[in-house]
């Protein structure tokens, strides 16, 4: 009797801890946000402009704006959680997290693995120049001069697109052709879109804009696979602050750069 | 270990190459023309009655055998624009070559005229010859054989010194090498060929100037 009572107890237990179990699984992320009243970000933590430590030891950048925008858009407290570049995925599929904000940009692999909003910031390598330099394509490079560095991708690319009279620089690493582009020993360099906000600091006098993209790799907020309710939110929390002019905010912030229109759109 | 050696992959940047290679013999030429002036020229105010034209041929000489080349070479294409001074990529190289090589020059032909016998510079006085033409005629030419072989060897230093300005993007040797490198990955071969290349470069150099050498030296035995 006794052993029949425990039994019976045992499997009141399992089923209901398996039924507790299946109500969690199908019950959606979104909601358990705002039950929680917590919103977990995975935010970058060495990758400045986009998340690093601050002179009062506080995470700042463009990824934890981005977040603190989302969790204030759904009513809820913001929890940062500090991954690196190689753990990020892992913490979102783990469920550590509810959103990875952390630089994170598109791939196929990635793609199989969890789900994507639709870019929140720019990110790309392109050829940028000073504003009197009238460039606006690939073909306007004839008889200019352009700075890249040897064999880095931006490299690459250039060297595929570009088959006029141009004359590129190339230079042993990102340092020699910044200070290339720095004191004036060419007035157009290929290089990535951070390289404008690390120069706006160093050298105003000198301030790049872009001319044109060379590989567009923007970032995405990373959600679980399958959470289309959570994605389908923060997408539409990206179209407003999109149209309320956060992103735009965000983008001269922390990238002294305008937030380019194409990436809305994407 | 086992590599596939891929030479034949060069062939596709052989335009690369030999442009290259012509622009290093085009600088190393100009360089070593005008450095060799400049070491004359500077040896001549290390000894120069005048104190203050010593003494900057003695800074010069001191600023520029205690530093890098390479720190020399940035502060030219670099560091100069930052007051004005803006040269090409090219230009700069050269101006960072000739001003190298014009300092290590100065101290070995110094050491040349230092070894002129007393005897010859008191003969030469006694003969009524005013100090340029001592200097020109008596102590500069025997000086110059006495270290020409210095001077040679310092002038292919700076040949092989020139793959350095392939930092500042000048299209030279190394510059190829390292491009082509960036390009098929084929380091080995890459930095073997033009290894290949200056080794050749430097046998002409040492040819041509021992030719030039032995022509200069004897004439001036057989007119003596």
């Amino acid at each position: 009797m006794n052993f029949v009572k425990k039994l019976g107890l045992a499997v009141a237990g399992s089923l209901l801890i398996s039924f507790g179990a299946i109500s969690t699984a199908s019950a959606d992320q979104l909601d358990n946000i705002e039950k929680a009243g917590v919103l977990k970000v995975a935010v970058p933590q060495d990758f400045p402009p986009f998340g690093s430590v601050g002179s009062d030891l506080q995470p700042q950048g463009y990824d934890i704006d981005m977040a603190g925008y989302l969790a204030k858009e759904l009513g809820v407290k913001l929890e940062l959680v500090p991954v690196t570049s190689a753990n990020r995925i892992p913490y979102l599929q783990t469920q550590k997290v509810d959103l990875v904000i952390s630089s994170l940009g598109k791939n196929p692999e990635r793609e199989k693995a969890i789900d994507f909003s639709k870019p929140y910031a720019p990110f790309f390598l392109g050829v940028f120049g000073l504003k009197d330099v009238a460039v606006s394509a690939a073909s306007d490079l004839s008889g200019k001069t352009v700075g890249v560095t040897r064999g880095a991708v931006e490299d690459i690319e250039l060297s595929k697109l570009v088959t006029t009279d141009a004359d590129i620089k190339r230079f042993e690493d990102n340092n020699t052709t910044l200070s290339a582009f720095l004191s004036g020993q060419v007035d157009l360099i290929a290089t990535g879109n951070l390289v404008v906000a690390a120069i706006a600091e160093r050298n105003p006098a000198r301030m790049p804009e872009t001319k044109f993209m060379l590989k567009n790799s923007p970032c995405y907020v990373g959600v679980m696979k399958g959470e289309t309710r959570l994605t389908d939110k923060v997408n539409e929390l990206i179209g407003k602050a999109y149209t309320d002019g956060v992103l735009e905010s965000l983008s001269q912030k922390w990238l002294k750069a305008p937030y380019p229109a194409d990436l809305a759109s994407m | 270990m086992s590599y596939q050696l891929n030479f034949g992959a060069l062939l596709d940047y052989q335009d690369v190459l030999l442009d290259g290679l012509w622009m290093t013999v085009k600088l190393t030429l100009i360089s070593t023309v005008l450095g060799i002036l400049l070491g004359v020229l500077g040896a001549a105010a290390r000894r120069h009655r005048n104190a203050a034209l010593r003494h900057l041929s003695k800074a010069y000489v001191e600023l520029i055998r205690n530093t890098p080349f390479i720190v020399q070479l940035f502060f030219v294409f670099f560091g100069l624009p930052a007051i004005g001074i803006k040269m090409t990529a090219i230009e700069a190289g050269v101006l960072a070559l000739v001003i190298n090589l014009g300092a290590y020059l100065t101290e070995i032909i110094r050491a040349g005229i230092d070894a002129t016998p007393k005897g010859q510079l008191e003969a030469a006085r006694t003969l009524g010859l005013s100090s340029r033409q001592i200097f020109i005629r008596i102590v500069l030419p025997p000086a110059f054989q006495r270290v020409y072989s210095a001077v040679v060897s310092q002038c292919i230093i700076v040949m092989l010194g020139s793959a350095v300005v392939s930092q500042i993007s000048v299209p030279e040797l190394t510059f190829a090498a390292n491009f082509i490198q960036s390009r098929n990955f084929l380091s080995f071969e890459s930095y073997l060929v033009a290894a290949l290349f200056y080794l050749i470069l430097a046998f002409l150099m040492r040819l041509a100037f021992n030719l030039i050498g032995a022509r200069a030296f004897s004439r001036k035995e057989k007119t003596l």
